[in-house]
């Protein structure tokens, strides 16, 4: 037994089945008589169905039943949409019972983007399933697409749904616009850029995948799925998509394979394994190809953002204003529309002192696949905006760029911050963590590195970002106002069994973050015992307590916190009987690493087995105490956590080439107090790689009639081992008060500031050449032309050849 | 001949060896990430060189030995690749972890002294999107490491 179980960086005590090969994810999954399902997707960006043929389908070997919208009549409800853009008038497509809609399961009339589901086949194996798709003929009658957010809000851009005139889902606003105007309008220097935010593709690396099993006797369904939000998932799908009683389905997720956003949806898949497994009497599964996932599952980013920064000559910031149109894509996600307005407008600030600031954001339906949230949504977009406009202004007023946010950067003395958009930060040294960064990247000698490098023939670049992210998504209150229709509070139950073994069980699901370990270190040190004591059980919605999902760095900084609670009620409870048991007063009473006894008298120490016996017995407690050792707790936090950091990244460009090399990436984290800092450090490298992949190579490229081009692993790239550096990590500690462990979001933070960091880097690599601005993917085509082409770099080349 | 036990069985021409193993002998270890040979989660050792399985197809396998992740877990210990990937943190979600293993494993086996770069430039035939590579690399280094210390 160790005194410091929390914070001590234990290996996970889930790896060996994953080692082994052992560990089941949703596809290695079967069961008894099990059928597979295959869904037909349209091929079409926007086409209106005229009519649907099965007949040659339900014939084909093994099929056992086809269905298509007009099965599902009455049966099955659309999807809903639970995180609309708060505060404002918003429209969204229809629900049976008047909330948000997001689109039917499948479709009836119309396709409106490529993957939107027309029809299911279930069959003996996968293989017959899907060669049934191939004979199911659907007449279609294509119509005009807009797949870009702005074109999508003309007057003559072809409309998608009734219910939301000019393709507009909200116009969300924040901040204070007549003074950010003003501030603007008086302003010393003011610069503005165009930015583009491109649209992103999650690609977690297992697929999707759901199985569907009825039982008639009980009238009960199951559901097993890839669900990063299992026990909000049963209550949306049980209620609002299959209308039956909530106790009539459990969910269960087994092993998730990643999700980083893209797995806290309801997709149509889920309710069609349900409704076949009913329907055909077996249960019934299907599980995604990558390239259906790419077009299906919901992707990430996609704001085309307007921003205006103004400022003093001596480096002052005085106003921020953006205006976003944000691409929801054919249909809103189940949490699309809030990701996509409040979590960046209200971030457009990030750690930095502005007095005016304003925010809004255009939601706007397209033909693309539906927007979602990608690792660290919203805030993301936000730190780029703004660290991208501060090297902007950097420029502007010929000064160093870290000095701007030396300049401007939250001071510790003022917090708590309240940044005028919404957020009221919480703790943190910002410029302690630039000033690590830089010292961390040698950024005093980069004028010497720069001309290194130019005799080897590269241009090399520095570029800073400095971010806070807001995470742990909570208290419900304020997430109801937030436009959230759920809680946002999570739990944990502690049973100490009669012979000393320990079952904590948490609301939250795992996707890959080590709950197994770190909610076990967390209990561990609260109750003095060994970690090896304490399983760790989650993902059955039958068995655990509640919890709202994994999203917005949420599980151990608001699940966390409930386990500590938890576990000190079990030894509260401990006491108590001890002093009945001892004859003392309770305050005579010493719990200590896993015994209790009596002040001064340690050898007569009774065991945390003694007492859970003593207590499951229920022979000798206290009068009036309940039996058994038992306990759960349900945390709603009273704020979000605010994590923050400094990044710092080097490039190296290939002036012949264009290609970018990424020599060095620093990146100073501060996530509060750490649970196990092995899985903090493996989080932000995640992350950071992510980030990377954002920078220089991942983009969700569509044609003008809404066929993704990037629709497999062949022309999506996602970064491999030798693209990527080493990364240079640090840490400060300033612990949240929002919490009982003082713990911040940590699986975001990496992917936030290294877009901004690695671009920066770009620009200043490439400032001979007056190259203002980049959008990501930095691809080597794009940097060559900017070395080629530099004011005109992002032109659209018919303007270039038009020119005189 | 899988993980050293004999199958004679008839298979669809179309059956991917992925599909066979996963399937028919219901060795789930081996993982399917993608379609188009790309993310290396299904590699498995033919005749002890690593392949994408998602690009053989079963019939090709006629007369070869297969190695799954199950046929390198058969001991009570976990393998010195295993077991530092386990002390460096080289897992997170997991589902990339077999087709790495059993890949690393070939690399190990026919690889001398391999620099960072050597390592990088092997994993490159795979994707894991949550560790960054970082650990990955750290626990092959730490197993060639230990080889060299026992070897000494």
């Amino acid at each position: 037994v160790t005194d410091h179980v929390f914070g001590a960086p234990i290996k996970r005590r889930e790896d060996p089945p994953f080692l082994r090969g052992e560990a089941q994810f949703i596809a290695d999954m079967s069961m008894p008589h099990m059928l597979h399902m295959a869904i037909l997707r349209s091929p079409h960006g926007h086409a209106r169905i005229n009519r649907i043929d099965t007949r040659a389908a339900t014939r084909m070997p093994g099929v056992v039943r086809v269905i298509t919208a007009a099965d599902l009549e009455g049966k099955l409800m659309p999807l809903p949409c639970i995180w609309i853009p708060g505060g404002v008038k918003s429209y969204f497509p229809p629900h049976p019972y008047g909330i948000p809609g997001a689109g039917a399961v499948l479709a009836t009339d119309r396709v409106r983007f490529v993957g939107d589901a027309v029809a299911a086949v279930v069959a003996e194996t996968s293989a017959q399933a899907y060669d049934a798709l191939e004979v199911i003929l659907v007449d279609y009658e294509v119509l005009p697409a807009v797949v870009n957010a702005e074109h999508a809000l003309r007057d003559d851009a072809p409309q998608l749904h009734d219910a939301a005139p000019k393709n507009l889902n909200a116009l969300w606003v924040c901040g204070a616009k007549e003074s950010t105007d003003q501030a603007i309008a008086n302003a010393e220097v003011v610069v503005s850029q165009r930015i583009v935010n491109q649209r992103t593709i999650n690609n977690p690396l297992e697929p999707r995948g759901a199985l569907g099993h009825y039982d008639p006797s009980t009238d009960e369904y199951t559901l097993y799925a890839s669900s990063q939000a299992p026990h909000n998932h049963r209550f949306l799908l049980a209620t609002l998509v299959l209308g039956i009683p909530f106790n009539k389905l459990r969910l269960v997720s087994p092993n998730i394979g990643g999700s980083f956003g893209t797995k806290g949806y309801l997709y149509p898949d889920m309710p069609l394994v349900l409704f076949l497994a009913k329907e055909t009497g077996r249960p019934v599964k299907w599980v995604d190809t990558r390239t259906g996932m790419m077009h299906s599952t919901v992707q990430g980013r996609d704001h085309i953002q307007y921003g205006v920064l103004a400022g003093t000559r001596d480096g002052r910031i005085t106003a921020l204003r953006c205006t976003s149109y944000a691409n929801l894509g054919a249909y809103p996600s189940t949490i699309g529309p809030g990701v996509a307005t409040a979590m960046l407008g209200r971030s457009i600030t990030g750690p930095y002192a502005i007095p005016n600031a304003f925010c809004e954001v255009y939601a706007v339906f397209t033909n693309k696949t539906p927007l979602g949230a990608q690792r660290g949504s919203g805030r993301a977009e936000a730190t780029f905006l703004t660290d991208r406009l501060i090297d902007r202004f950097a420029t502007a007023i010929g000064m160093d760029p870290a000095e701007v946010r030396r300049k401007n950067l939250i001071t510790p003395d003022q917090f708590p911050y309240d940044n005028g958009l919404g957020w009221r930060y919480d703790s943190g040294d910002y410029p302690a963590m630039l000033d690590r960064a830089l010292d961390m990247i040698n950024y005093a000698a980069m004028s010497a590195m720069k001309a290194e490098a130019r005799w080897r023939g590269k241009r090399l670049g520095v570029g800073v970002s400095c971010f806070v992210a807001v995470s742990g998504v909570g208290p419900s209150e304020r997430m109801g106002k937030e436009g959230l229709l759920g809680g946002a509070w999570e739990s944990a139950n502690i049973r100490i069994h009669p012979t000393g073994e320990i079952t904590l069980t948490v609301g939250s699901q795992s996707t890959g973050q080590s709950h197994d370990t770190t909610f076990a270190q967390v209990a561990a040190d609260e109750l003095g015992v060994d970690v090896a004591m304490i399983e760790v059980l989650h993902s059955d919605t039958k068995r655990d307590p509640y919890g709202q999902g994994t999203y917005g760095s949420r599980s151990f900084s608001v699940g966390g916190p409930a386990v500590k609670l938890t576990a000190q009620k079990i030894k509260q409870k401990i006491c108590k009987v001890a002093a009945h048991i001892f004859n003392v007063a309770e305050d005579a009473i010493v719990y200590e690493g896993g015994q209790v006894y009596v002040k001064g008298a340690p050898e007569q120490a009774k065991s945390l087995r003694d007492m859970a016996m003593t207590l499951w017995y229920g022979w000798a407690i206290s009068p009036g105490m309940e039996p058994n050792l038992d306990e759960t707790t349900h945390f709603d936090p009273p704020d979000f956590n605010y994590p923050c950091g400094a990044h710092a990244a080097i490039v190296e460009i290939d002036e012949q080439s264009g290609v970018v090399d990424l020599v060095r990436f620093v990146a100073v984290s501060d996530v509060g107090n750490v649970g196990n800092p092995l899985v903090i450090d493996g989080q932000v490298q995640g992350g950071i790689a992510h980030g990377i992949g954002q920078a220089l190579m991942e983009e969700g490229v569509y044609d003008d009639e809404g066929h993704l081009l990037t629709n497999t692993l062949l022309n999506y790239p996602m970064p491999r081992a030798s693209a990527l550096p080493n990364f240079e990590l640090d840490r400060l500690i300033s612990p949240t008060p929002h919490n009982a462990l003082g713990a911040k979001g940590a699986g975001e933070i990496g992917a936030i500031g290294a877009p901004a960091a690695i671009t920066n880097a770009v620009c200043n690599a490439l400032a001979e050449y007056a190259v203002e601005h980049l959008d990501m993917p930095m691809t080597p085509e794009k940097v060559w032309r900017a070395i080629r082409e530099p004011r005109a770099a992002d032109a659209p080349v018919r303007q270039r050849k038009d020119a005189p | 001949m899988v993980n050293g036990k004999e199958y004679t069985t008839d298979v669809e021409q179309r059956t991917l060896l992925v599909d066979f193993l996963r399937d028919e002998l219901g060795l789930t270890g081996t993982k399917v990430g993608c379609d188009t040979s790309q993310c290396g989660a299904c590699v498995v050792l033919r005749d002890g060189l690593s392949v994408k399985s998602c690009t053989v197809l079963a019939v090709q396998a006629q007369s070869s030995a297969i190695t799954t992740i199950e046929g390198l877990s058969d001991d009570a210990q976990l393998s010195p690749l295993q077991a530092q990937l386990w002390e460096a943190h080289g897992v997170q979600c997991g589902f990339c972890t077999p087709g790495l293993i059993v890949s690393l494993t070939d690399f190990l086996q026919h690889t001398d002294d391999p620099d960072e770069t050597t390592i990088r430039a092997w994993l490159d035939g795979h994707i894991c999107r949550c560790t960054g590579y970082q650990n990955v690399v750290r626990a092959v280094q730490q197993v060639i490491g230990t080889l060299q210390e026992a070897s000494v």
